[in-house]
């Protein structure tokens, strides 16, 4: 679960845990995040907390909320952003699941119950719409989730880039129309040859460079040897013949 | 009709790097240019179970219904084409099969899956999903998703809450807002689109979509197009290599060429001749 560190010049003073489907902070007491402190608005934000997302809103302060530097009025709260209010500091730590336990334990995909569950509220009416609160899955028996665990869950992956393969890599044609051209295995996919004639790819993995057959009659041939259908991992200086031109595969430095 | 020469299949499953079995399922019929795709949920072999079933009941019905009627011809009543009917009325079927031995089963409780489905017919397709398997198609240069996720995060995007970027980095991925055999009903959302000659069509789980981004799953299909089968090999490759967090399934669909149907007793004629 989501919690908030507290913090003036470097010192600790308080952890939160946002529990709450809204997290109010400002100087007044009714408060949840009380800060008695000028600079701060009587109200002055909010935290919206969807389940494992949470939303950070300024309530018109006097002196605006600030994210890592940027004034916000709006803002979807990442792991370790620093949220400033005047001297205050509150950083926001919300560790991917994976982090905190077995990746497959966490990820289970859950059901939403139509109808059960409230709209999610929009930009204007998140003030007031109510979200059930955020609830771990084992207690979400109640009204707001189906009790049903479903796998098939997902990753915070889309977002991260594949890991490349350890260095750059590039193919020099050595015979043909272009022979002394080099091109560049920047892409994850560089494909090579005559669509409709012969057509093999090279593929960037963590592992490494691939070449794989598309289509055609003729497979290509690697350092005199002809490949099968099967993918065939690329050493550095290579030799590849294909559609006729022969180029060399070699790792930069 | 017989679409065997109009439509190329590629498909592949995989547990990805994480799970230790696959809980999707997948089937496909080319001559009736029928493609399924499920991502099952629920405890120990449930999940399972629950694609099996959405998969294998939907094929073997929809089968048999294509026997008696034509994808094409209009429903008197309500002035849809039979296929839209058919995918509504064999979903229901599934559901109820499926929420039934959930609800018998102790073993099974709480099962269910996601769903997509197209059937290829008359130059079109009708496409029908329940929860975040989705349906893209490329087209020439452009690579678009087709269905909407049924998802707690394409709500918020909707609502305007979330931008797509933001989407990415949300920790609320796994949560669907409808599923099939969770409950005794589940409306499948059932759209037609019409097809182009060198269209091809991706169903996938979300094991692929959540690994891999939508510019890279686009690119591979504009590269690998010719050789659909390495194509969906490599899709599941890049999932893997990028975590493989999940199940990945893709199926990948290619129209030939076009495909109308044969109308009227004397095209008929000349259909069975062809």
């Amino acid at each position: 679960m989501a919690k908030l560190i507290l913090s003036m010049d470097g010192l600790v003073l308080k952890e939160i845990t946002l529990t709450k489907e809204r997290t109010t902070i400002g100087r007044k007491p009714h408060n949840d995040i009380q800060i008695d402190n000028l600079a701060v608005s009587g109200e002055h934000a909010v935290i919206v907390t969807i389940l494992q997302d949470s939303f950070l809103e300024d309530l018109g302060s006097t002196n605006g909320t600030v994210v890592n530097g940027q004034p916000i009025k709006k803002h979807f709260l990442q792991n370790n952003d620093i949220i400033e209010l005047g001297k205050y500091k509150l950083k926001y730590v919300n560790e991917a699941p994976a982090a905190q336990a077995k990746a497959a334990d966490f990820e289970k995909t859950m059901v939403l119950r139509p109808g059960a569950m409230k709209p999610v509220p929009g930009p204007s009416q998140a003030a007031s719409a109510s979200v059930p609160s955020a609830a771990a899955p084992e207690s979400g028996g109640a009204k707001s989730f189906g009790d049903t665990l479903v796998g098939g869950g997902s990753a915070p992956g889309a977002s991260q880039k594949p890991s490349p393969a350890q260095s750059a890599a590039a193919l020099q044609l050595l015979s043909g129309p272009n022979a002394g051209k080099e091109l560049e295995l920047t892409k994850p996919l560089t494909t090579l040859g005559k669509p409709g004639v012969q057509v093999a790819v090279i593929t960037r993995r963590p592992q490494g460079y691939f070449i794989t057959h598309v289509e055609g009659a003729s497979f290509p041939v690697v350092n005199g040897k002809a490949l099968d259908a099967q993918a065939h991992s690329l050493s550095d200086h290579d030799v590849i013949e294909l559609a006729g031109v022969k180029m060399e595969f070699f790792l930069k430095a | 009709m017989d679409l065997s020469g109009v439509l190329e299949i590629a498909s592949c499953t995989d547990a990805g790097m994480v799970r230790s079995h696959n809980e999707d399922s997948i089937a496909s019929d080319q001559e009736r240019g029928l493609v399924v795709l499920a991502d099952g949920m629920g405890g120990y072999n449930a999940g399972e179970v629950a694609s099996g079933m959405a998969t294998t009941v939907l094929v073997t019905e929809i089968q048999q219904s294509l026997r008696q009627k034509q994808p094409f011809d209009i429903d008197e009543q309500s002035g849809l084409p039979f296929a839209q009917t058919l995918l509504r009325e064999q979903i229901a079927k599934a559901n109820t099969s499926i929420y039934q031995a959930a609800q018998s089963q102790p073993q099974y409780a709480g099962m269910g899956t996601t769903l997509v489905v197209a059937l290829f017919y008359d130059n079109r397709l009708t496409v029908a999903h329940i929860g975040d398997s989705r349906l893209y198609r490329l087209r020439g240069d452009d690579f678009r998703q087709i269905t909407k996720d049924h998802s707690l995060l394409q709500e918020q995007i909707d609502s305007g809450m979330i931008t797509q970027q933001q989407a990415r980095l949300s920790q609320n991925k796994n949560l669907v807002t409808r599923a099939l055999g969770i409950d005794p009903v589940v409306e499948a959302e059932i759209h037609d689109y019409e097809t182009l000659p060198d269209d091809v069509y991706l169903l996938c789980s979300d094991g692929l979509c959540d690994m891999v981004s939508d510019e890279d799953i686009g690119m591979t299909l504009q590269t690998l197009s010719a050789n659909l089968r390495l194509c969906a090999q490599q899709l599941v490759q890049m999932a893997n290599d990028n975590g493989g967090r999940d199940n990945i399934s893709v199926i990948l669909v290619r129209v030939r060429k076009g495909y109308s149907a044969p109308r009227g007793p004397l095209s008929r004629l000349f259909g069975w001749f062809k």
